[in-house]
C-alpha cells in the first residue's frame, strides 16, 4: 500500500532522469569504437601463469595502452598447452613466449639451435602455417634452471648436471606437471645427461611450491627459470648446463597475423621498441621485485618503462 | 567416444600401477588424507553437537559458527593452509599432507555438527522427562536414550561429511600433495584429457563407495526399533 500510489512516478522520473546518462554512455562508447577502429584496433594479451609472465605481460599492455590502445588482459592462463592454441584460436591476440620452447612445442620435430638468430628463423617458419608472427625477440634469456640447495650440493659434491648422473637415482625431482613429457626438462635430462630420478613431484612452474619444496626437502633438485631472483636470495646452486640442453630462449612477443594485419606498423613499432632493453640482467630486477619484494607487477612493469623512457 | 576410448586404455595401461603415480597409491593417499580429516572432525564436531543438543543452549550460534566452514571456499582453504602448516608444523610439513588435511577438517566440521545437534535436539522430551523421572543421570540420558535415538541422522551427517571430503580432497594436488587430484591437475596442465577423466571417474567412483560403505554401516548400526518407527514415519 504504501509503495503503491507514489511508486509508480518514481520509477518514471529514474528512468527520465536516467536517459541523459544512457545516451551519453552509448555515444561514448560509439565514439571510442570508432576510434580506436581504424589504426589502433583492441587488442586482448595473454600469459602462462608464472610470475615473470605477468611481468612481461604487463611490460606489452601498458606500452600499447600509453599509446592508446585499448587492451583486455588474460593473464595466468596456465601453461603453453592452453595459451598458444587460445592465441591461434583468436581468445588472445598476442603472448610473450621463449623461442626455442615454443619452436619444441610447434614443431617436435625441429631442433632449436643455441644461436637464438637460427632459432628464430627455424621458428617463425614452424608459425606461419599456424598464422602467427614473432616480433623482435629480447636479448634476456630465460631457461629451465635445475637448482639444488647448498647443503645438497656440498653433500654429493654437485656443480654441473653431468655431476646428477651417477646421484639421480636417490633424489626427486620437482617442477611443473608437464616436465616429465618435456624436452627441456625431465625426457631431455634422461636422453642427454642419462640422469634418471628416483620419483617426479609436479608442483609448480617455477614458482613458490617449487621453491618451498626445496627448503622443506620434499624434492632434492628443483626446476627453477634462471632470470629468477629466488635463486640467490635462497642461496640455492644453479647446476651449470654442461652438455648444453637448454637452447636459445630469448624472449619474444608472438602475435596472431590477423592481428598484425590490422594494427599495422604502428603497433610492431610499439612492442619492438621493448627488446633492445629487456636484458637477462633487467629481467631478473623485475622478477625480484615481484617474487622476492612482493611488489604488484603492474606496478613493476610501469616503473621500468618509464625508467628506459619508452613511456611518460 | 574417442575420449572413453583413450580413458578405457589409459586403465588398462600397466604403466598406470607402477611407481609413485600408480593408481593404487593415489588412491591410499586420497583415502588417508580423506579418512584422517573425517576422523578429527567428527572428533571435534560430534561431542560438541551432542552436549549443545543435550542442553538446547547456544546451539544457533555453534552451528552459524560451524557453517564458516562450509563458506570458505575451499580452494582458498587450502591455499592459506600452506602458510599455517608451515608455521605450526615447520617448513617440510608446508606442503603435501598437512596443508590439505587443514583444509579438509573445516569442511568436515559442520554437516557432523549440525546433525548431531538436530538430532539429539528433537529427541522427544517425552521420552527424556520419563528417563530423568525414572532416576536415569544427564549423561546417562544422553547414552541410552538420545544417542541411539538420534543415531540414524548423526550418521547422515559424517556420511556427508565424508562424501564431501573425499570429493574435495582432489585439491591437494595444487599444494604438491598426491591423492587422485594428481591426475586430473596434471592432465589438466598436460591436456591429457584420458588421464583427468580417469582421475575425475576415480574420485566419483571413492565417493559413490564411501556413500555406499556408510549407508550399510547405517543400517547395521541403528536399533531394529528405530528403523521400524522411521519407516513408519
Amino acid at each position: 500500500m504504501r509503495c503503491g500510489p507514489e511508486g509508480v512516478p518514481q520509477l518514471k522520473r529514474a528512468i527520465r532522469v536516467a536517459i541523459p546518462f544512457i545516451v551519453a554512455a552509448l555515444v561514448a562508447s560509439a565514439c571510442g569504437g570508432a576510434g580506436t577502429g581504424g589504426t589502433k584496433p583492441a587488442v586482448t594479451i595473454g600469459s602462462t601463469n608464472f610470475s615473470e609472465q605477468l611481468v612481461l605481460g604487463e611490460l606489452y599492455s601498458q606500452i600499447l595502452e600509453a599509446n592508446g590502445y585499448t587492451v583486455t588482459r588474460k593473464f595466468n592462463l596456465g601453461a603453453r598447452e592452453i595459451v598458444f592454441p587460445a592465441l591461434q584460436s583468436g581468445q588472445i591476440d598476442m603472448e610473450a613466449d621463449y623461442l626455442a620452447t615454443l619452436l619444441a612445442f610447434v614443431d617436435k620435430t625441429a631442433t632449436g639451435s643455441t644461436d637464438p638468430k637460427q632459432t628464430l628463423v627455424t621458428l617463425q617458419k614452424a608459425l606461419t602455417s599456424k598464422g602467427v608472427t614473432v616480433l623482435d625477440y629480447a636479448p634476456a634469456v630465460d631457461q629451465n634452471g635445475f637448482v639444488v640447495t647448498k647443503a645438497t650440493a656440498d653433500r654429493l659434491k654437485l656443480v654441473k648436471l653431468s655431476d646428477l648422473a651417477p646421484v639421480g637415482n636417490q633424489l626427486v625431482l620437482g617442477g611443473p606437471a608437464e616436465c616429465p613429457n618435456r624436452e627441456f626438462c625431465a625426457l631431455g635430462l634422461k636422453t642427454k645427461y642419462g640422469i634418471t630420478f628416483k620419483d617426479f613431484k609436479a608442483l609448480d612452474t617455477g614458482g613458490p611450491l617449487t621453491v618451498q619444496a626445496l627448503v622443506g626437502g620434499q624434492i632434492d633438485v628443483g626446476l627453477l627459470f634462471t632470470s629468477d631472483a629466488t635463486i640467490a636470495v635462497r642461496g640455492f646452486v644453479l647446476l651449470d648446463d654442461d652438455k648444453q640442453l637448454q637452447l636459445s630462449d630469448n624472449i619474444a612477443p608472438v602475435v596472431r597475423n590477423d592481428y598484425l594485419t590490422k594494427a599495422g606498423d604502428d603497433f610492431k613499432k610499439i612492442i619492438n621498441s621493448i627488446a633492445p632493453k629487456l636484458t637477462t640482467a633487467e629481467l631478473t630486477g623485475m622478477n625480484k621485485l615481484v617474487e622476492v619484494d612482493k611488489q604488484d607487477p603492474k606496478d613493476v612493469a610501469k616503473a621500468w618503462l618509464k625508467k628506459q623512457g619508452l613511456i611518460k | 567416444m574417442t575420449l572413453l576410448a583413450d580413458v578405457v586404455r589409459w586403465f588398462a595401461d600397466p604403466a598406470h600401477y607402477h611407481g609413485s603415480d600408480a593408481v593404487q597409491t593415489r588412491i591410499l593417499e586420497h583415502v588417508e588424507v580423506s579418512g584422517l580429516a573425517v576422523l578429527v572432525g567428527v572428533l571435534i564436531a560430534l561431542p560438541v553437537g551432542m552436549y549443545l543438543g543435550h542442553t538446547g543452549r547456544f546451539g544457533f550460534v555453534a552451528v552459524n559458527v560451524a557453517n564458516i566452514g562450509r563458506a570458505i571456499p575451499s580452494l582458498a582453504a587450502i591455499a592459506l593452509a600452506i602458510p599455517i602448516a608451515g608455521t605450526l608444523l615447520g617448513v617440510a610439513n608446508g606442503l603435501g599432507f598437512w596443508p590439505t588435511f587443514l583444509a579438509l577438517v573445516p569442511l568436515a566440521i559442520p554437516p557432523v555438527l549440525t546433525n548431531a545437534y538436530v538430532a539429539v535436539r528433537g529427541v522427544d522430551s517425552d521420552v527424556t522427562e520419563a528417563a530423568r523421572g525414572m532416576g536415569l543421570g544427564e549423561a546417562g540420558i544422553l547414552r541410552v536414550i538420545e544417542v541411539p535415538l538420534a543415531l540414524p541422522l548423526i550418521l547422515a551427517g559424517i556420511r556427508t561429511a565424508a562424501v564431501n571430503v573425499v570429493a574435495t580432497a582432489t585439491l591437494g594436488a595444487l599444494v604438491a600433495f598426491g591423492g587422485l587430484g594428481r591426475y586430473i591437475v596434471d592432465g589438466l596442465a598436460l591436456q591429457e584429457y584420458d588421464r583427468l577423466f580417469a582421475g575425475a571417474l576415480l574420485v566419483a567412483l571413492l565417493a559413490i563407495a564411501v556413500e555406499v560403505a556408510f549407508g550399510t554401516f547405517e543400517r547395521a548400526a541403528v536399533s531394529p526399533g528405530i528403523r521400524v518407527q522411521q519407516g513408519a514415519l
